[in-house]
């Protein structure tokens, strides 16, 4: 696995890098010392077992949470949601109820003083993308499950966030709308440019997604592997070379 | 897709039909509920199954009715006089409240300094019954509108701080840190997410203390007034004309019956949003 990562090296700018990241609930250790750097653009996946640390990890990335030591930079800065653009989706619905889906996908935008004209043409645009144009007025309570996700995830899209950080967003989801909204969230990643940290406990969707996955390692979590991803996106989950990405990171995690 | 969408529209008007339906079905029968507990009135006044001086027949409050829309007898005012002098005292009272009550229940919810600072206060005044005002205020205010929406304002205010309170206590955690993430800072958030999340509680305090209110100002005007549906209610008693009583009774009911009712339908507007059960 190794040799083909050193096969195309990566040039592209170091949009996040962790630098000895450490943080601890009192006396429980859940991160331990972590170093890595985040590829302007990239998409990585970070896979690990439940209550490793990985919501914890991207709390302590948009400043919900304060490391215990060691420093997370963004374009060479100290990580502030009010200097960059971030965006988040939660493990946790996070759609607000009172507001119609052109409303929720605006939010951000208005937090971020972005012109009004600005405004309607991007959540025009997340409209199209989402196939959410015939429900644009309508409240939460009247979209479906899988529905309101994509209003979530439109909502983060529409940030056009440096950096989008997505926490096991289709955990919930049934199989054929997580097939549909993972295809959409590469097109969305293409088209838009971000740089996207995924978390999830699926190794098959990391695989499907990410161009790079990283592997935490249980409690205290350190950064166990990392596994570059060389196929082209969209990609085959039945390709012979998928399969072995998929099955090489099921033998490193069995060592958990 | 579209196919699916269209079942869906169709599934959905055949809903909406349905529960025109129904909300008809029940208008029905609300009405008939009414019109029996009428009907059966009138018919133990008429059959004589009480004393007719003590309990007037329906069509007799309504020919009272008839009369005191003019007439100034016992009480000195005309049945729309009294109204008015009770709309203007509990609605004065209860608009203050609601102005000064609500934004306080929410800062008090969301800052925590604040609430350390106003929550002794409230907490002293909090378990001082309305009725129990009502000495001190005619001393100092006597007893005037400002006197008896000072009694009215005491009412709704303590609901309003509670039930605000409550409320902006409820907000989503998730909902914080995603406005966190976006950049907001606290006052922000308070705006865009505290007080909508707050909103249902806040109408339900509305709803509580609108009922409160109502009766409190009939108390406070049967102690101390010169006008309105309480003092006429009492002048009745005194003078042992039972109609006045019921007439005011029953307008009483009606008034607030009517005041809930704008109050649900401002409600259903301003919660368009929320999920009714
Ligand atoms: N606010 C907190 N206080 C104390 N312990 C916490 C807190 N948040 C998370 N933890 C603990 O940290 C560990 C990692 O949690 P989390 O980051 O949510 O895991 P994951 O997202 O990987 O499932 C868990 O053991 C959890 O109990
Ligand atoms: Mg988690």
């Amino acid at each position: 696995m190794e040799n083909i990562a050193e096969k195309n090296i990566d040039t592209r700018p170091i949009k996040v890098e962790v630098k000895n990241l450490t943080k601890s609930f009192g006396d429980l250790l859940v991160l331990d010392n972590l170093n890595f750097n985040i590829r302007q653009n990239e998409f990585v996946c970070v896979v690990g077992p439940t209550g490793c640390g990985k919501t914890t990890f991207l709390n302590c990335l948009t400043r919900i949470l304060e490391p215990t030591s060691g420093d997370l930079l963004i374009n060479g800065e100290s990580a502030d949601p009010k200097k960059h653009n971030l965006s988040f989706v939660f493990q946790e619905p996070s759609i607000f109820p009172w507001a119609t889906v052109e409303k929720n996908i605006a939010c951000g935008l208005e937090v971020k003083r972005v012109p009004k004209d600005e405004i309607e043409r991007r959540v025009d645009r997340i409209l199209d993308l989402m196939g959410l144009r015939d429900v644009r007025k309508a409240y939460p309570k009247d979209l479906s499950v899988s529905t309101a996700q994509r209003v979530i995830i439109g909502r983060s899209f529409a940030m056009q966030p440096d950096l989008l950080l997505m926490d096991e967003p289709y955990g919930q989801m049934d199989i054929k709308m997580r097939y549909y909204l993972e295809d959409e969230v590469i097109r969305l990643w293409k088209e838009l440019g971000s740089t996207v940290v995924f978390i999830t406990h699926n190794i098959e969707e990391a695989v499907y997604l990410a161009e790079r996955v990283l592997i935490l390692s249980n409690k205290p979590a350190g950064i166990k592997e990392e596994v570059i991803i060389d196929l082209p996106h969209p990609r085959d989950i039945t390709d012979p070379k998928f399969i072995e990405y998929r099955n090489y990171i099921t033998d490193q995690i069995k060592w958990w | 897709m579209s196919v699916k969408q269209q079942e869906l529209e169709k599934s959905w008007q055949q809903y909406k039909t349905q529960q025109r339906k129904k909300n008809l079905y029940y208008a029905f029968l609300t009405v008939l509920s009414v019109v029996v507990f009428l009907a059966i009135w009138e018919a133990v006044v008429r059959f004589q199954l009480v004393n007719v001086r003590h309990l007037p027949a329906p069509t007799v409050i309504f020919q009272t009715f008839i009369e005191k829309l003019h007439s100034t007898v016992p009480d000195g005012n005309t049945l729309g006089q009294n109204v008015i002098a009770s709309l203007q005292v509990s609605l004065t009272g209860f608009f203050f409240a609601v102005l000064i009550g609500v934004p306080l229940g929410l800062l008090m919810g969301w800052f925590e300094p604040f609430d350390s600072f106003v929550r002794p206060l409230f907490e002293l005044l909090r378990p001082v019954p309305p009725i129990a005002w009502i000495p001190v205020v005619v001393v100092f205010l006597g007893i005037g509108l400002k006197a008896k929406a000072t009694i009215i304002f005491l009412t709704v205010f303590v609901s309003c701080v509670i039930n605000s309170y409550a409320g902006i206590k409820l907000t989503s955690r998730t909902h914080i840190n995603l406005m966190k993430t976006f950049g907001a800072g606290t006052w922000e958030t308070f705006f865009k997410v505290g007080v909508p999340s707050a909103m249902p509680m806040v109408f339900t305090g509305l709803r509580v203390s609108i009922g409160s209110a109502w009766s409190t100002l009939v108390a406070a005007e049967m102690l101390a007034a010169k006008a309105g549906l309480g003092y006429m209610l009492q002048v009745g008693r005194g003078v042992g004309d039972a109609r006045i009583v019921v007439l005011a009774m029953v307008t009483i009911a009606a008034l607030g019956a009517t005041l809930s009712a704008l109050l649900n339908t401002l409600e259903a507007h301003t919660l368009k949003w929320k999920e009714m059960r």
